[in-house]
């Protein structure tokens, strides 16, 4: 039962940074109708320069915000550079740009840092406090589920209170009409896909402090998680990002701790299998999402 | 009589068959125009073109005396030009209240703006009562009191209409109808209506452009129209 | 346009099967002869490389089949490569030194595992589209260290297995230079899957692959078979990849989860993508540019001079930059994008 209990909460923590990293892919899908492939490698780029500033300023924090940064920049200028040149006629031509960005990312991250892990210090104690007995969550683990909690709050008042979070809607559901009614849809764009690898590089810091290390292909299987997260929350709900999110990470948390470590990926991928062949739509979806 | 807009030898599309042939056209302000004619006349890629989303081979459009060409379409609202595209445009997944605010997110003037989203509350009653709703849970006409509301909360000098009374029965068509007097009366709004409903059109119109196979074949009062009996019975099928 | 749509080879009615069939067959005896003569002029070192072109060929003409033609992208190919390679593995363990003829055994069990997994992945893969597909396959790719992983003892985990490979047959000579002997090896796979594919896609399967890429709606009106046809590109194209990474086991005589990066599965779309989709012809230069362009990369950081730990990131990296470049430019550059990898219209 203590182990249960703490599986819980570290799947709960864990979970949190894919709900993370499931909003940020589901935010560009619902603005651009293109699965990020490269937010993975994007969120270790930044995450490079981050822990680079940490190590030379001695300040973690100060690592952690150029990080968040740096996502927003990049995000930006991955939008105006490439993908706004992306042919969208086909679905797959954004999938496949994004995968040679992957490629260059991961290459120059390998030219410049090289292959080696190197650590990544996470800024709290990664040890679990304990209530009479049960070992819980870990200060790091709080810290995650605040800076999750703040950034899913943050984002909702933006996209549902604010004009510029109207804007951001309504271009991304109808981008002609936004035009003709005088808004900068080339701007909500770039907006959209800066917020969401801001977003992104943020799940990196929080999660890289959990694995083995700061690594060009640290992020890949976070990726597929989180992939498998949006997918089974259904990649046009945020709240379904969210959800998908916890549930993936208590997956991951029961599967290692019962199973295995090993087997752990082994299990996204059968529940991706089984949400895309079983639910296709996600379990929050409004529309047949599997059609793209 | 002194002319808003003006079309000048407009001509759209490319290759041998274009969308649009030297079309001339003149717009008066404070005026209501009809533009009429059988489907694939080119009515849409018309006001496609006098609001920027399309761009012309050849030709040029003036706006109050000013070239509008390079002049991008989210620009045009800033110039008192407001597009009601062809369909409508509600963003269904948004609510009454969040489109008709879209209209006057690019105003400065967040007070008058306020005051011109009252004045369409007012002016559509059935609006106001659904506020809340989505797009997607409002009639066909409530939809297009939407669009046309959402026009009017960026206070345009010049509406740009097309097929307003679409798949809406005929009372409600009748309305909009007076509606566009009274806003032209009251307000002195320029009006641009591409109509496939001729009756209704030419009941409010002061003025009637007929199109066919992309060129303009008349271009007359309204009045004119309505009783010369061989230009309707070629081109406008009564 | 991309490089090259329509295949070329002979996709024309029934009647002229014959002729088709023949040509494809001259096309592969010419170059049966060209590669037999380069393998008697080349290095050994070139001749290695001939020999990873030929495998990698297996590989690209089968993706080129499964993407370009049928319009389905697969970014696992690499995980359908490392099942062919470490089936050779374990099959040559337990065959070790009983004749020549083992690694044909060993081969063949390859080529059957990577199908079986490639029917498993098809199945699923045939009623998905577009990211879905993507994000499918490309957790297949991703999991293979973690399969490696978790059957350790099998499969030895990260340190991989070694693959025990005879020496050139008796026959040929006692100084038969070995690298020409991998070439052989190599390019009799390549070539037979060429010739294979070319027959097959030639045909009424290749009529239905490329109708369903076109136009999902009228190819199931026209009474094409869509999921049989989907599931039947993937395992084709599965077999292919069985065959060529079986072939990699051979030429480097070792597997291990670290020769099958997701970066591989990466390469071989880039591959495709830039060598021409939908066309075999293509494939060829996906094939070669694979090899060519690490060689390249590993001639520049020869040329420079920096320290070897700098060196070795470079070579192992400069590659996955320039491919990562050249894709992103050429899918910005052609006008059409990937023309062949048109969204399959739904049924209404």
């Amino acid at each position: 039962m203590d182990r249960f209990v703490f599986l819980t909460f570290d799947g709960l923590s864990r979970g949190a940074v894919y709900a993370a990293f499931a909003l940020a892919l589901v935010l560009i899908w619902r603005a651009t109708r293109i699965v990020n492939f490269a937010q993975g490698a994007m969120a270790v780029a930044t995450a490079y320069v981050g822990y680079s500033v940490s190590a030379a300023t001695g300040s973690y924090w100060l690592g952690f915000v150029v990080a968040v940064l740096g996502g927003l920049v990049l995000g930006a200028a991955t939008e105006r550079v490439v993908m706004r040149f992306v042919d969208h006629s086909s679905h797959l031509n954004g999938v496949v740009v994004a995968l040679g960005l992957v490629l260059v990312i991961q290459g120059v991250l390998g030219m410049i840092y090289g292959n080696e892990f190197r650590p990544a210090e996470a800024p709290f104690s990664r040890e679990a406090f304990t209530v009479g007995g049960i070992a819980l969550l870990s200060p790091f683990d709080l810290f995650v589920f605040g800076a999750v909690f703040i950034v899913v709050v943050l984002l909702a008042v933006l996209f549902t209170r604010t004009s510029v979070g109207l804007r951001m809607r309504a271009s991304a559901f109808a981008p002609d009409v936004s035009r003709l009614l005088g808004v900068n849809v080339g701007g909500m764009l770039t907006l959209g896909w800066a917020l969401a690898a801001a977003v992104g590089s943020l799940a990196g810091m929080l999660v890289l402090p959990t694995e083995l290390g700061l690594h060009p292909n640290a992020m890949d299987i976070v990726f597929v998680s989180s992939f498998t997260a949006a997918v089974v929350g259904g990649l046009d709900s945020a709240v379904g990002a969210v959800a998908g999110g916890l549930i993936v990470g208590l997956l991951l948390s029961y599967v290692s701790g019962y199973l295995g470590a090993t087997v752990a990926p082994i299990a996204v991928l059968l529940l991706l299998v089984v949400v895309l062949l079983g639910r296709p739509g996600g379990l929050f979806s409004r529309s047949a999402a599997r059609a793209v | 009589m002194t002319a808003l807009l003006e079309a000048q030898g407009l001509t759209v599309g490319y290759g041998a068959a274009p969308v649009l042939h030297d079309v001339d056209l003149t717009v008066a302000q404070g005026s209501i125009t009809a533009v009429l004619g059988a489907n694939g006349a080119g009515k849409t890629t018309l006001l496609r073109t006098l609001s920027g989303l399309l761009r012309p081979a050849a030709g040029r459009v003036v706006l109050e005396g000013q070239d509008l060409r390079g002049v991008r379409v989210e620009q045009m609202v800033r110039r008192g030009v407001a597009h009601v595209p062809e369909g409508r445009g509600v963003v269904t997944e948004l609510t009454v209240d969040e489109n008709l605010r879209l209209g006057g997110l690019w105003r400065r003037d967040r007070a008058d703006t306020k005051r011109a989203l009252d004045e369409v509350y007012g002016l559509f009653e059935p609006l106001a009562r659904r506020r809340r709703f989505p797009g997607h849970q409002l009639s066909g006409g409530e939809r297009q009191m939407l669009a046309l509301g959402r026009a009017l909360v960026g206070r345009p000098r010049l509406l740009l209409l097309d097929e307003p009374s679409l798949g809406l029965a005929p009372r409600v068509t009748a309305q909009i109808m007076a509606l566009l007097r009274t806003l032209r009366d009251g307000t002195g709004l320029t009006v641009l209506l591409v109509e496939q409903n001729v009756r209704g059109a030419l009941s409010v119109a002061d003025t009637g452009v007929v199109m066919s196979l992309g060129r303009v074949v008349a271009n007359a009062d309204a009045a004119a129209l309505r009783d010369d009996e061989d230009m309707r019975h070629a081109y406008l099928g009564f | 346009m991309s490089v090259t749509l329509a295949p070329k080879v002979d996709a024309g009615p029934r009647q002229a099967k014959q002729p088709g069939q023949r040509r494809h067959l001259l096309w592969t005896v010419a170059a049966a002869v060209l590669i037999l003569v380069l393998s008697y002029l080349l290095p050994p070192f070139r001749n290695y490389q001939l020999a990873t072109v030929g495998a990698y060929l297996c590989v690209t003409a089968g993706l080129t089949v499964l993407t370009g033609l049928n319009g389905q992208l697969s970014l696992g190919h690499g995980a359908l490569m490392a099942a062919g390679a470490y089936t050779v593995a374990l099959v040559q363990e337990k065959l070790a030194g009983r004749g020549q003829w083992t690694l044909l055994v060993a081969v063949l069990a390859a080529i059957v595992v990577a199908t079986a997994a490639g029917a498993v992945v098809g199945l699923a893969a045939a009623r998905l589209r577009g990211p879905y597909l993507a994000g499918l396959t490309l957790a297949v790719a991703v999991l293979v260290p973690a399969i490696a992983s978790t059957f350790d003892k099998t499969f030895n985990s990260d340190q991989g297995l070694s693959v025990y490979v005879d020496p050139p047959p008796v026959a040929l000579g006692a100084a038969f230079p070995y690298e020409r002997w991998q070439a052989w090896l190599a390019w009799i796979g390549a070539l037979l899957t060429v010739l294979l594919l070319a027959t097959l896609v030639s045909g009424r399967f290749g009529r239905a692959l490329r109708a369903v890429r076109d136009d999902e709606a009228a190819a199931r009106l026209a009474g094409v078979n869509v999921a049989r046809t989907q599931v039947l590109a993937f395992v084709v194209s599965a077999a292919c990849a069985g065959l060529g990474g079986a072939l990699f086991a051979v030429l480097a005589q070792s597997v291990s989860p670290g020769a099958f990066p997701l970066s591989l599965s990466l390469f071989l779309v880039m591959a495709i993508v830039i060598g021409g989709l939908g066309s075999l012809a293509g494939a060829i230069w996906g094939a070669v540019l694979l090899v060519a362009l690490p060689a390249l990369a590993h001639s520049v950081t020869d040329s420079i001079d920096v320290s070897p730990a700098v060196a070795q990131r470079l070579e192992g990296n400069l590659p996955l930059a320039l491919f990562g470049i050249t894709l992103i430019v050429v899918m910005l550059a052609a006008p059409g994008g990937i023309a062949s990898l048109r969204p399959r219209r739904r049924k209404a």
